[in-house]
């Protein structure tokens, strides 16, 4: 398509072209890169709102589906009773995740940021599905 | 028998005696770089699957022997000297490149037919997850951005006395993307392939020495320490969809895209679909593979001599460097610009990621940004403008095509 109306505008010999020329083809090639990418941005972007809005339809409507079911009892809210364990930063609710993983991940987060598990506050842990 | 006049005829003909005679020396220094460069591949691992093949084709044109034109040489120069030539019988005759020509004759076919760099896009796209820029596509704009050192150094190149074909191809090196690099070249300046070939990959693979100072410069170090939200998770379908609409969109708008993307997003479709498995692994790796062990030798072949060592080439070398540093600065000037829109939502370190040397700038954003602040994890938000960077430089190669061809 811009091919078409680009071929005929273009310099007829590309070894005659003048400074001034380049300067244009230089602004108008890097116009083209911008205005493709920044069109596909948009198209990405509806596409992308249209599945949103399906997913937030499926998760009211699974929502809805589990007021109806008895709720179950996060384990974090049992354990929130516990005491608070010497030295640590205070409790983490766990929602999906086993005690052994989540004490692995919060090791390797310590891990990475270099600091004291008992300077980090984890507050909770999700399994994202 | 004449036991001194054998031997002097064997000397002679010996590709010892040709380094003496004729500019052979030239042939010598370019034995030399080709050691230098597979030294930088296997001892540096600079791109080493491309740079030893690269490497080892520019060793074996210049052993004398190979490079003397002889019929049983490996390759033949003028044989694509007559390729070009619009006056010559032989001119875009492919059928006396296969009477006539050597291995490596042969096997260049496949980069002046454009075949190798778009099967290597069709690989690139298998192996790439285009989540994330899916689920961020204002990225597009930073991929966008990163190209501005290949317009710049296309109007540098004219400045310098090249011609527009041949300063198209050596401003797409500013895209960072080995393959469009070699496609445009053969399409426009196949004289040229060697030098930007080897600039090209060269680059890439300097990139985690280039892209730090720049990034360093550019960002202070509240904005470098700046953490980005986690985004939103794609769906399968998504990821099913953007191939197709991507390639539909982009040919549309530049046809002379279309191998490059075309191939990218059949390869991209292939890996996401979930029922072309087998397809998938096959392009990510026999395909791949065997598609770069042509593409490096024959590459490497083009950089005979009598045609590399000249001025042009350091030039090109020069104006490649300054693609990439420009093309780095466009797309952190616009990470810095999405900076201050968001409220500092955006960490402008990735915008550096918008040159397409997947994965290796995005590593190099992710490497500063965690520099700046142990905590920060960007790689997958620098994914996001490199893979964009990947379809912007294809773009950009599309429209220089469009132009000069």
């Amino acid at each position: 398509m811009l091919d078409n109306m680009l071929i005929p505008a273009a310099v007829e010999k590309a070894d005659e072209l003048s400074i001034g020329d380049a300067a244009v083809t230089a602004v108008f090639g890097y116009s083209v890169v911008f205005a493709g990418l920044v069109i596909l941005m948009i198209v990405l972007y509806c596409t992308g709102a249209i599945f949103k809005s399906k997913d937030a339809k499926a998760k009211a409507a699974a929502e809805a589906a589990a007021k109806k079911a008895v709720p179950a009892e996060p384990a974090a809210e049992t354990k929130a009773e516990l005491p608070l364990a010497p030295g640590s930063a205070g409790h983490v609710k766990l929602f999906d995740v086993p005690d052994k993983e989540a004490a692995m991940i919060m090791a390797i987060v310590a891990d990475k940021m270099q600091k004291p598990l008992n300077e980090l506050h984890f507050i909770s842990i999700k399994e994202v599905k | 028998m004449d036991i001194l006049e054998t031997l002097k005829t064997l000397w002679e003909s010996s590709g010892f005696h040709s380094f003496l005679v004729d500019g052979g020396w030239k042939n010598l220094i370019m034995i030399a770089v080709s050691c230098v460069l597979l030294y930088l591949g296997i001892k540096k691992k600079f791109e080493p699957l491309l740079l030893v093949g690269i490497a080892f084709g520019c060793l074996l044109v210049n052993l004398s022997y190979f490079g003397a034109g002889s019929a049983d040489a490996l390759y033949h120069m003028d044989l694509w000297d007559n390729f070009l030539n619009h006056d010559h019988p032989d001119y875009h005759s492919y059928g006396a490149i296969m009477r006539n020509g050597g291995l490596l004759d042969i096997l260049y076919i496949g980069v002046k037919a454009g075949i190798y760099p778009s099967l290597i896009f069709m690989g690139v796209g298998a192996m790439t997850d285009f989540g994330p820029l899916i689920s961020n596509p204002k990225s597009l704009l930073l991929g966008a951005a990163a190209q501005m050192g290949v317009f710049l150094a296309f109007f540098g190149a004219v400045c310098l006395g090249f011609s527009g074909n041949q300063a198209a191809s050596i401003g797409i090196i500013g895209g960072a993307d080995g393959p469009t690099a070699i496609f445009l070249t053969t399409k426009l300046a196949p004289e040229l392939l060697g030098p930007i070939a080897i600039a090209a990959y060269s680059y890439m693979a300097l990139i985690p020495m280039i892209q730090p100072p720049l990034m360093k410069l550019l960002t202070t170090k509240k904005e470098r320490e700046v953490k980005m939200e986690q985004s939103r998770t794609v769906s399968k379908t998504e990821k099913i969809l953007f191939p197709i609409i991507v390639a539909m969109f982009v040919i549309l708008l530049l046809p002379s895209t279309a191998p490059l993307i075309g191939c990218l997003m059949l390869g991209n479709l292939w890996r996401e679909c979930g029922v072309t498995e087998r397809l998938s692994d096959t392009v990510q790796n026999a395909l791949m593979n065997i598609v770069t062990v042509f593409l490096g030798i024959s590459v490497g072949a083009t950089t005979a001599a009598e045609r590399f060592l000249s001025l042009e080439t350091i030039k090109i070398i020069v104006l490649g460097l300054t693609a990439f540093c420009f093309s780095t600065v466009g797309g952190l000037l616009v990470g810095k610009i999405m900076y201050k829109v968001t409220g500092g939502k955006v960490n402008p370190l990735i915008g550096s990621a918008g040159v397409s040397a997947v994965p290796m700038a995005a590593r190099v954003s992710q490497m500063e940004g965690q520099k700046a602040n142990p905590s920060n994890f960007l790689l997958m938000h620098a994914m996001g403008p490199n893979v964009a960077g990947v379809i912007g430089s294809a773009i950009a190669a599309g429209f220089l095509l469009a132009v000069f061809k």
